[in-house]
């Protein structure tokens, strides 16, 4: 019998990397002592994220995730920490005196995210996804949730006027 | 591509089945595109230095082979001998990850370039967003050489890379939008059909003007190498980087500066498509190679123009370029989107989604002559505006001057 490549499951193999990056980062965002690397830790963990999108050909959402949040959020978060922090802000602890408040309620939310993950049920459509997605997406959008589009991009807005609005007044309080 | 796969299954060998084909047909031309253009670094550095030798009334290297040809192996061979050194209080596993993302970051943006009808990496339908996407992963690796250098020239160098980044993706990705809609689709391999009547640099002429400026400060080359300002910061980013790590950041910015060129010959210049020649309606492969070769023309010409550019200009100011990036590029570019989307809805035909334009089929090329008109108009009507604020600020930055140094503006 010839080899056959398409009995490969290539698509488990690329899920459980991507898994292994979205969660593996995920936990060393919170346990690295250096802060310059956890932000490092989220990229990976966002990557892995992207991952899940480009496995369920939902590519534009896929490139959106790495565009926004690797290609702007996770940048400025770094930049963030490059001017806040010193150069090498090593060996500093995450914890502080309050974790044990919040190990319990910790334990509630992964608690009650089990819960929900397991009793509800997930419906699973077996229908190939459409061709050009980002079409659809588009005729959606203007379409038949034109409102929440709409009102999110005034929420946009107004968080971009706002940002304006904070940085121009500090510059007139100096030059007074 | 697939004729290829079809040639191969033609023979009927049992061993040879489509998905091996298929397979085997990834395995062996994704190792050329990417090994291909970090080749192109030893034309493109030997071509930069003749060039600016040229400008600079000079000869440029000449030494080593017939016109200085071989001048690029010698300089290899230097940068693999150099020692590897590695800063002492430098972080050492993002320092050496960095080069590597780098390089990485810069050859991925190849897989989506149609290189000849029919043949490309990966015909993504979100094309144009991915070289965007990829491109963050570039800054990602700056950011980190620079931060983890522990060098405060680096981490200066890394800051001037954000800021820049960030002020020039947003006219980038408006110019992109503007491509988007005259294509109807984000598939660079659908952009290229789409210009088979004309050209988008005819028909959005400042569209290609604001991406072709937000694309070089993008790859961070003169007049925009604030980055690596060499009388200001050392080096920038790579002031700690020896031996092959900085060879690598150096075939990382090469490969970006290519792949910027074949964006601009692919998104505004037709890709493969010949003047007046149907190449796409050929078959046999003579059609492909003429495709290959006017889209290679383009793609120098860019790389002339940029290796010009860089031997003409003066370097911006970091203020002037902000100034120039937030106050200039980002309006004139939402502007033109604007314009541009009611100039196409105007001619739009109508389909089962869509009612047609009011203006749609009414004269033939109306549609091209209409957004070259809207171009023209959006560039006079900003450089009226601009002309205009710049009299007004100019007196303001007269009397703050004056103000400080304690003389009456009057």
């Amino acid at each position: 019998m010839p080899f056959d490549p398409s009995q490969i499951p290539i698509v488990q193999i690329v899920f459980f990397v991507m898994t292994a990056c979205a969660i593996g980062g995920a936990i060393g965002v919170v346990s690295s002592p250096n802060l310059f690397h956890s932000a490092l830790y989220l990229v990976l963990s966002l990557f892995g994220v992207a991952g899940y999108y480009v496995l369920l050909s939902a590519g534009f959402l896929a490139v959106v995730q790495l565009m926004v949040y690797v290609g702007a959020i996770a940048i400025l978060i770094l930049f963030a920490i490059m001017f806040a922090r010193r150069l090498m802000g090593q060996g500093e602890n995450q914890n502080n005196q309050q974790w044990w408040l919040s190990l319990p309620i910790v334990m509630i939310l992964f608690a009650v995210l089990v819960g929900v993950v397991n009793t509800v049920s997930w419906p699973v459509s077996g229908a190939e996804p459409t061709g050009d997605t980002v079409m659809e997406l588009g005729h959606a959008f203007l379409g038949s949730y034109l409102i929440p589009f709409e009102v999110v991009s005034i929420l946009l807005s107004v968080a971009l006027i706002g940002g304006i609005f904070l940085a121009r007044e500090k510059v007139e309080a100096e030059e007074a | 591509m697939q004729s290829l796969i079809d040639w191969v299954l033609s023979f009927q060998n049992p061993w040879l089945t489509e998905p091996i084909v298929r397979l085997l047909s990834h395995l062996v031309f994704a190792p050329i595109v990417a090994v291909a253009a970090p080749a192109a670094l030893i034309i493109l550095t030997w071509l930069e230095r003749k060039i600016i030798g040229r400008i600079q009334n000079r000869l440029g290297p000449n030494r080593a082979g017939p016109f200085g040809l071989f001048q690029a192996f010698a300089d290899m061979v230097k940068m693999f001998t150099k020692e590897d050194i590695t800063p002492a209080n430098a972080d050492r596993i993002i320092y050496n990850m960095a080069p590597g993302l780098g390089v990485i970051s810069s050859i991925m943006t190849f897989a989506v370039i149609p290189f000849v009808p029919g043949f490309l990496g990966a015909d993504l339908n979100v094309g144009l967003l991915y070289i965007v996407a990829i491109g963050g992963l570039g800054t990602l690796a700056i950011l980190m050489a620079g931060w983890s250098s522990n060098n405060k020239y680096s981490l200066l160098g890394a800051f001037r890379v954000v800021a820049m980044m960030l002020t020039y993706e947003i006219p980038m990705v408006m110019t992109l939008i503007v491509v988007t809609m005259a294509a109807g689709s984000m598939s660079m391999a659908a952009v290229v059909e789409a210009q088979s009547g004309m050209w988008n640099v005819v028909t959005l002429p400042l569209a290609f003007v604001i991406f072709f400026m937000a694309g070089v400060a993008e790859v961070g080359r003169s007049p925009f190498d604030l980055i690596e300002a060499e009388s200001e910061i050392i080096a920038g980013f790579h002031t700690e980087y020896s031996g092959i790590k900085f060879g690598m950041f150096m075939i990382a910015e090469y490969v970006h500066m290519f792949a910027l060129s074949f964006f601009a010959a692919v998104l505004f210049f037709g890709g493969w498509q010949v003047p007046f020649v149907d190449v796409s309606s050929w078959s046999g492969p003579i059609g492909s190679i003429l495709g290959l070769i006017s889209l290679l023309i383009k793609v120098f010409s860019f790389v002339f123009v940029m290796m010009w550019l860089r031997g003409t200009l003066p370097r911006f100011r970091i203020d002037h370029l902000q100034n120039f990036g937030w106050k200039f590029l980002v309006p004139v570019s939402l502007f033109l989107v604007i314009v541009v989307a009611v100039v196409i809805r105007m001619f739009a035909p109508g389909s089962d989604v869509s009612v047609a334009g009011p203006l749609s089929g009414l004269v033939p090329f109306g549609e091209w002559v209409a957004l070259l008109v809207a171009n023209v108009l959006v560039v006079v009507v900003s450089l009226f505006v601009v002309s205009r604020v710049a009299r007004s600020s100019q007196d303001k930055g007269l009397r703050a001057v004056a103000a400080i140094e304690g003389v009456s503006a009057k």
